[in-house]
């Protein structure tokens, strides 16, 4: 094929040739460009963190109502490097009675749970880097090895703070994960495959459009799993000092950093993949390199939904966090679940009446479970002012709606 | 077996980078240690005592639950995956499985294992 | 010997050195450690036996679930931090006896099994997750099992709750 139609099967193709040219044996040519691709995979997406972090600094200050960084480089875009300058040369400051094992493998660990995702994403129509037969589960048990990760950061230091901050995060971790797995079931349920490749490709409708309430919980689950506002309890300040990474400087502080930056870049390529097409768009089948270009653009809106909600919400205390994870999303998740089963079953052809009735099927879920959570809310209300009711008062006054005179 | 040999790979260099990073990183700081440096943190006071820390059963109880929807939504994912070749009945007797599951949620949700103390 | 079996060597020295280690080293928690490490090491034996499938399920639920459970159990029950009990009790040459004699015996019988010295063929499309989903589902196939499975994970789940809660009450 032609170098411009699709350059890197192209570029594949031709370094195999020149390898077998030379004499190397096949299966030896074929490892030597495995290897090859894996690093600039690697790193790839770890500087493509740089472009991250000053995307986010600037968006949130725009919504903050100031410029982000703005002195170094035009419209401070050198600023991640010169910050990682700095960090690069700052000492290792190891505290007393560190297990050193634990301690300095937990970063590490962090970023190469987040890292080894990118192996499974399927970027183009040809450029996957490993095209596993059970991607889906793949990528959840990775998440498994960054809660490892976190707890051997925690135990590492000897600090109990940073033991209890690493305990409170895995119980958030492990409370999300449950409402994420069971969203995961309906695109493969839809697509009839656990690959990514597979998920991608059969997706002529994105499935967000199938099955809005499985990529709405998916959404949320992953941002409580990076620990993204609003779920950074365990980063906050005043609660547990900056949680399970207290007792590390320099750059193994910043390898937490990156990994939570890419961690939010990961799981927004993984709703595009999921939930929006992937690589899918005008003209992505020819020009496969335009597919990276529309896969890349609708992480970029996620990510960007990601940031606007880090910089707008509050955030949540421990227990509405744990209540908002097994009390609504999980019976959520689980509906979405037996809804898509029972309507996709029941009308097995692939057409407008599949795509409208699981649609009415889905905002009707969605509307049950924001009854309930209003139906929720005012018996709350009324719990806590008791008096309201009985004295006259309606339960808007104490929302501070409409008004109504006393008796 | 080619695409878990990458994976192998893949694994290998996700550790070795930041590995690298951090040794490059070590290699190029300064060295410094003092006693007040190398102390562990408690918030700017001195630590009395061993460094332990007393637990809470809710953890547990949490990962518990996370275990048994864990296996759950485990034991789905071979269903889901094999669901366009399946019959409705196939369809009603996983969704059977479900609902005892839920039934579960709804015990544990009832008798207080879900609130975080 | 080609790249499959130097693989199957280093995964299997790994898995049983560091299943030496769970049961020997003094701190509880290193011990859970080196069992995740151990599991991993499984879950690559699972790989080299075409089985991708069950390694992903073997990492997302032990080393994901069941090891952070154990490191959970271990925090519970002990002050963790500083914590160096006695490695032997006074029974273990029998113990040691017993083992070895055990093994013995596994290793006699499993040699007279018949087809236990071919070499294993791995079919790839076995481990295939639409063909368990489908064993799953047929009436005729496992879905009795399947459905007494969530029987038997409600039961676990209302048993672990009941004595949690029972002993929470009775602390307070």
């Amino acid at each position: 094929m032609d170098f411009w139609t699709d350059p890197y099967l192209f570029l594949v193709n031709w370094l195999q040739e020149l390898l077998v040219g030379w004499g190397v044996p096949a299966a030896t040519s074929a490892f030597l460009l495995m290897l090859t691709g894996a690093f600039i995979l690697a790193m790839g997406a770890m500087l493509f963190v740089l472009g991250l972090i000053w995307f986010e600094r600037k968006i949130a200050g725009r919504f903050q109502d100031r410029f982000g960084p703005n002195r170094i480089g035009p419209w401070g875009i050198i600023q991640p490097l010169a910050d990682m300058l700095k960090i690069f040369t700052k000492e290792h400051i190891t505290p007393d009675g560190v297990d050193l094992v634990p301690y300095n493998l937990g970063p590490v660990l962090s970023v190469a749970a987040v890292l080894a995702v990118w192996a499974v994403l399927p970027f183009t129509l040809s450029l996957v880097g490993a095209d596993l037969d059970v991607s889906v589960l793949y990528v959840v048990a990775i998440g498994g090895l960054g809660e490892i990760a976190v707890v051997l950061s925690g135990w590492g230091s000897n600090n109990k703070y940073a033991l209890l901050a690493a305990f409170r995060s895995v119980a958030q971790l492990l409370s999300y994960e449950v409402p994420l797995v069971i969203a995961l079931l309906v695109p493969v349920m839809l697509s009839g495959s656990l690959s990514l490749n597979d998920i991608v490709r059969g997706q002529t409708l994105p499935y967000v459009i199938l099955a809005p309430v499985a990529a709405f919980v998916f959404f949320l689950t992953s941002i409580a799993e990076v620990g993204r506002s609003p779920f950074d309890l365990t980063e906050a300040e005043s609660e547990l000092v900056a949680g399970f990474n207290i007792e590390y400087s320099g750059l193994k502080f910043g390898m937490f950093y990156v990994a939570d930056f890419l961690h939010a870049f990961t799981i927004s390529l993984l709703f595009a993949v999921l939930f929006l097409g992937g690589w899918q768009g005008p003209y992505a089948v020819q020009y496969p390199m335009l597919g990276l270009l529309w896969f890349f653009l609708k992480a970029g809106v996620v990510y960007f939904i990601g940031v606007w909600m880090r910089v707008s919400f509050p955030r949540f205390r421990i227990d509405q966090m744990m209540a908002i994870s097994w009390k609504l999303l999980t019976p959520l998740a689980i509906a979405a679940v037996i809804l898509t089963a029972l309507i996709a079953k029941l009308i097995p052809t692939d057409g407008i009446l599949r795509t409208g009735s699981l649609l009415a099927a889905n905002l009707l879920l969605a509307g049950c479970a924001m009854l309930a959570l209003i139906l929720n809310r005012k018996k709350k209300i009324l719990k806590e002012f008791p008096l309201s009711a009985a004295s006259g008062f309606s339960v808007k006054d104490v929302t501070g709606k409409t008004q109504r005179s006393a008796q | 077996m080619t695409a878990w040999t990458y994976i192998g790979i893949f694994l290998a260099i996700a550790l070795a980078l930041p590995a690298a990073a951090i040794f490059i990183s070590w290699l190029l700081g300064p060295k410094k240690p003092d006693p007040i440096k190398r102390s562990v943190y408690e918030c700017g006071i001195e630590t009395v005592g061993d460094t332990w820390v007393q637990f809470k059963a809710q953890y547990y109880i949490f990962g518990l639950v996370f275990l048994v929807f864990d296996v759950e939504t485990v034991f789905l994912f071979p269903w889901a995956a094999a669901y366009n070749q399946l019959t409705l009945f196939m369809v009603l007797e996983a969704i059977l499985f479900i609902l005892i599951l839920v039934a579960g949620l709804l015990y544990a949700w009832r008798k207080g294992a879900l609130e975080w103390v | 010997m080609n790249a499959a079996q130097v693989i199957f060597i280093l995964a299997a020295a790994i898995t049983l050195f560091s299943a030496l280690m769970v049961v020997s080293v003094r701190r509880m928690m290193h011990a859970a450690l080196w069992l995740i490490v151990t599991l991993l090491g499984v879950a690559v034996l699972f790989v080299l036996l075409q089985a991708g499938f069950f390694a992903v399920v073997q990492v997302l639920f032990y080393v994901g679930a069941i090891a952070i459970l154990i490191i959970f159990a271990v925090m519970l029950t002990r002050q963790v931090m500083s914590e160096k009990a006695p490695q032997l009790n006074r029974g273990w040459v029998a113990g040691l006896g017993v083992s070895a004699g055990l093994m013995v015996i596994l290793a006699l019988v499993l040699r007279n099994f018949p087809g236990s010295t071919a070499t294993a063929v791995a079919d790839p499309s076995a481990g295939n997750a639409v063909a368990l989903g489908l064993a799953f589902s047929d009436p005729s196939g496992f879905a009795i099992p399947f459905e007494v499975a969530s029987i038997l994970l409600v039961a676990a789940l209302i048993g672990t709750i009941y004595i949690a809660l029972e002993r929470k009450g009775g602390e307070q």
